[in-house]
Parts: C-alpha cells; sequence; structure tokens
C-alpha cells in the first residue's frame, strides 16, 4: 500500500514537472537558436 | 502595537481550508503549481510582438507590397500604452491585494489570476474585433494587469512555507518562471497570429492561459499548521537580520528596514530595466556594422536567459551566503560591471560585452527572486506576501524612472554632438553610480526593533 502511495506521487511528480518543463524548454530553445546569429 | 493573526476563512473548493495538504503529499509538487502561473503571466515581457500587427489592423497594401497603415489604425505610441497600464495594475493589485491574498490562501488568488489574466485576454480581443483602444486597455491593461499581480504574490507565502529550510531557492524557481514565460509566449503568439489574426491570438491565449493556471490553482496546497520538513529545526532565536518573530504588514511599512529596502530593489531593478529596454538599440550603436538587427534580436533573447536563470541561481546563491551579502554582491559586482561595459565597446570585444550584460541582467533578475525571502528574513513568514506586495510598487517605479533615464541620457548625449558609439558611456556611470547607493542603503541593513513584532505564537511541533 506504501509502495502504491509512493509510486502514485512519483507520477504526479513527473507528470507535473513535465507540465511546466517541457514549454519551458521548447521556449529556451527557441531562444538560444535565434541569439546564436549574434556569433555569426 | 501588537496584532492578532485572524486570517481564516471558510468556503468551497477555492477556501484556504480545502487546499491544506494531505498526509503524504510531496512538497516538490508545489514549484510546478506556482511555474504554472508565473509561466502564463510572465507573457507581459512578450507584449510587444502585439504591436506591429494591432497597429497594421485597417492596413492597405502599398504598390511596393509592404503594408500601409489605414487612417484609423492605431499608432504605436498609443499601443504602448497598453504595456504600461498592465505594469502600473500589477503594481497596485499586488500592493492593495496582498493583505487579500494572505486572508483568502493560494488557491481562490491563482484562481482569481486565472480568470482576470485569461478574461483580460478575451476582452482585449473584442476590443481588436470592433476597433475600441480603450476596450483593449481595459481588457489586457486593468484586468489582465490585475492578474499579474495577483499571480504574482499568489504562491510566494505558500512556497517560503513549504521550503522553510531552502526559502530563497523556493521562490527563486517561481519567479524564474515569470522570467521565462515570455520565451513560450513570444513564438507562439507569432504563430496563432499568422493561423487567424491578433483577436483570434487573444480568444486562443485567454483560454489558454486560464486552463494553465488552473492547473496550478488545482494542485496547490498549503502545509498544515505545524509542519516542518523531515530533519529541519526550526531556529529558536534571531541570528543576524533573520528574525523568529513575525511583523504585521501594516507595521512593516512604519520600519526603516521596510523603506531601505523598497530602496535597494528599486535602485536594483531601475539600472537594470534601463538598459534592458535599450539592449538591442544599444548593441548596434556601440558595435556598429558588426552587430545587425537581426544579432540585435538574438542578443536581447539571451539577456533574457539570464535574466530568467539569475533568478533561481542568485535566489538559490542567497540560502548559503544570505540575503544581504547576495544583494552586496550584485551592487558590487554591478558598479564594476557597468563601469567595465564602455570598454568593451572600445575594444570591440563582443564576447565580453555580452557577458557582462548577461552577468548584470543575471543580477536584475536575482534582486526579483531573492527579495521575497529577505523579507522573511526581516518580517517573518506570516505576512510576507502582503509585504511583498507592497515593495513591488518599487517595480512599478523603477519601470518608468529606468527607461526614462536611459533614454533622456543618450539623447542629451547625442544632441551634444558625442558620437552614437559612446552615447552611453555616461549612462553607464549614472547605473554604476545608483548601484553605490544600493550598497549604502543594504549596508544599513539592521534587524527590526522588537516593538514592531507581533505576539509571539507557541513554537510548531513536527506533524
Amino acid at each position: 500500500m506504501a509502495n502504491e502511495t509512493s509510486n502514485s506521487t512519483n507520477v504526479k511528480l513527473a507528470l507535473a514537472w513535465a507540465f511546466v518543463g517541457i514549454p519551458l524548454a521548447w521556449g529556451i530553445v527557441m531562444t538560444l537558436l535565434n541569439a546564436l546569429a549574434l556569433f555569426q | 502595537m501588537k496584532y492578532h493573526d485572524a486570517a481564516t476563512s471558510k468556503g468551497g473548493w477555492l477556501s484556504r481550508e480545502h487546499t491544506v495538504a494531505e498526509p503524504g503529499f510531496n512538497r516538490w509538487l508545489v514549484p510546478p503549481a506556482a511555474l504554472c502561473v508565473h509561466l502564463c503571466i510572465g507573457e507581459v515581457y512578450a507584449f510587444s510582438v502585439f504591436n506591429k500587427p494591432l497597429s497594421l489592423l485597417h492596413a492597405t497594401v502599398g504598390a511596393d507590397g509592404t503594408k500601409v497603415p489605414g487612417a484609423d489604425d492605431w499608432s504605436i505610441a498609443s499601443l504602448g500604452w497598453i504595456f504600461s497600464i498592465a505594469i502600473l495594475f500589477l503594481g497596485l493589485a499586488a500592493a492593495f491585494g496582498g493583505t487579500w491574498v494572505e486572508k483568502v490562501g493560494p488557491r481562490k488568488t491563482m484562481a482569481a489570476a486565472a480568470a482576470l489574466f485569461g478574461g483580460g485576454f478575451l476582452v482585449a480581443s473584442l476590443g481588436v474585433a470592433w476597433h475600441q483602444l480603450l476596450l483593449v486597455y481595459f481588457g489586457y491593461g486593468v484586468l489582465g494587469g490585475c492578474g499579474l499581480g495577483l499571480g504574482y504574490i499568489s504562491p510566494v507565502k505558500t512556497l517560503m512555507s513549504w521550503f522553510p529550510d531552502k526559502p530563497g531557492m523556493a521562490t527563486g524557481m517561481a519567479i524564474m518562471g515569470f522570467g521565462g514565460g515570455a520565451f513560450i509566449a513570444s513564438p507562439l503568439s507569432v504563430w496563432l497570429m499568422g493561423i487567424g489574426g491578433v483577436a483570434f491570438a487573444f480568444v486562443v491565449l485567454g483560454i489558454v492561459y486560464f486552463v494553465y493556471m488552473m492547473v496550478g490553482a488545482t494542485i496547490v496546497r498549503v502545509p498544515p499548521k505545524g509542519w516542518l520538513p523531515q530533519g529541519y529545526v526550526a531556529p529558536r532565536q534571531s541570528k543576524g537580520l533573520i528574525t523568529t518573530a513575525n511583523v504585521h504588514v501594516d507595521e512593516a511599512l512604519k520600519t526603516r528596514q521596510f523603506w531601505l529596502l523598497w530602496g535597494v530593489l528599486f535602485l536594483n531593478v531601475t539600472a537594470g530595466i534601463g538598459v534592458l529596454g535599450q539592449a538591442s538599440l544599444m548593441s548596434q550603436e556601440m558595435f556598429p556594422g558588426l552587430i545587425t538587427a537581426g544579432a540585435a534580436a538574438g542578443f536581447v533573447g539571451l539577456l533574457s536567459l539570464f535574466n530568467m536563470g539569475g533568478r533561481f541561481f542568485w535566489a538559490s546563491t542567497s540560502d548559503y551566503i544570505g540575503r544581504r551579502n547576495t544583494y552586496m554582491v550584485f551592487f558590487a559586482l554591478g558598479i564594476v560591471l557597468y563601469a567595465l561595459v564602455p570598454t568593451t565597446g572600445q575594444m570591440g570585444s563582443i564576447v565580453l560585452f555580452v557577458l557582462f550584460y548577461g552577468i548584470i541582467l543575471s543580477m536584475y533578475g536575482g534582486g526579483f527572486a531573492t527579495i521575497p525571502a529577505y523579507l522573511k528574513d526581516v518580517f517573518g513568514n506570516q505576512y510576507v506576501g502582503a509585504i511583498h506586495g507592497r515593495l513591488l510598487t518599487a517595480w512599478s517605479a523603477a519601470g518608468i524612472v529606468g527607461p526614462v533615464l536611459v533614454n533622456y541620457i543618450r539623447q542629451y548625449q547625442i544632441d551634444s554632438g558625442v558620437p552614437k558609439a559612446d552615447a552611453y558611456t555616461v549612462t553607464m556611470y549614472i547605473m554604476a553610480g545608483l548601484l553605490a547607493v544600493g550598497f549604502v542603503l543594504n549596508f544599513m541593513m539592521k534587524p527590526v526593533d522588537e516593538r514592531h513584532h507581533m505576539e509571539a505564537e507557541p513554537a510548531p511541533s513536527r506533524a
């Protein structure tokens, strides 16, 4: 039972961080690609 | 004067009582909840992508294929007010809504922020569709600005309550999201406008932001009374600037410490925001022929990355070296870097120019992210959200003073016959001077006198 609770919490954590982390990572990559022009 | 805490309320799903964490709740779920809100409201930094399309809503295509503004199209100057009104109402909502936020808790505040920010976009879309600029001002500026202010302060106290061992890192994570929101909003807005125009983009963004922020409101929890993280021992005695007492928000405004910190934030933001707004033009004028308009846009994006990263890095660092010392670094290092920036232009070194500016902007962001934990250290945790809200008026003031200072000094230099490449030299030295004043104010910080403290409650025990 304790393991089930722990697994469920881990899934919630992964989903919550992916929910905010994926859009943020996408935005950062787009910005870095634009910034490359500065050093070309 | 002594105060008693009566900050409780009864209600439904949105109430503080329904937000108390169940046993086994993992505190690391709270930062993503805060990020759901801050990543959305950080959109405000990308609002400029709408300015040109909004100025060409009734445009016709000229003989050379370019768009010519219609007779009744809005000017760029009049559109600039949308952002200014939003920032003004951000400050007002944070200052006057802080006490309400303390009373009702984070979920109701996040939901209110979602309704105001998302609803503001929908009202603004009507303004675009009916071509009524006042409606856009009211929608995005007034309603959206209030959503910005409430959303900004909504998770701050909750995060510090969950992370009493790392308050700087916890708030740094959320406020980092505010810096990062523009990275997502900018390309997303351009894509949506390409599909269906500005009004369509506003409608989609309003709905998406409302839903996204409500996910944060759903996830967020407050710790049960007396909860402490495993292994953490709350300090029993005040040490240096870190107090174990609490100061009421109304009492905080009567202390010298509040106004010293107001000045510290104001000066740090004034110096940063002034050059941030002029970064594109400045880079092109200091390196004529070397930095093109496209490269300058990349430079601004890179500065935004430093701004965002600095929020997390410096706020986390402050947990180890202390808030006062962190601000000492901001001001001392800032003075050196601002003074050296003109030299990088004379050397023609783009790498050093970008590096120095990156560090400066990291400290600009770090100032925003470190201030909540600084306030907690000095005034205690109980009313830190409301006190933080009042302190953010320094941001609104700096938002006006910083750009005006940079723009006017630059223009004065050029009018006096100084070459454009050298027009920023005096500005940089003045910014360094402002940081020197900030250094002194921060140096003057001392613990709050006991007569301002609230009556002590029994020490919390581990749940």
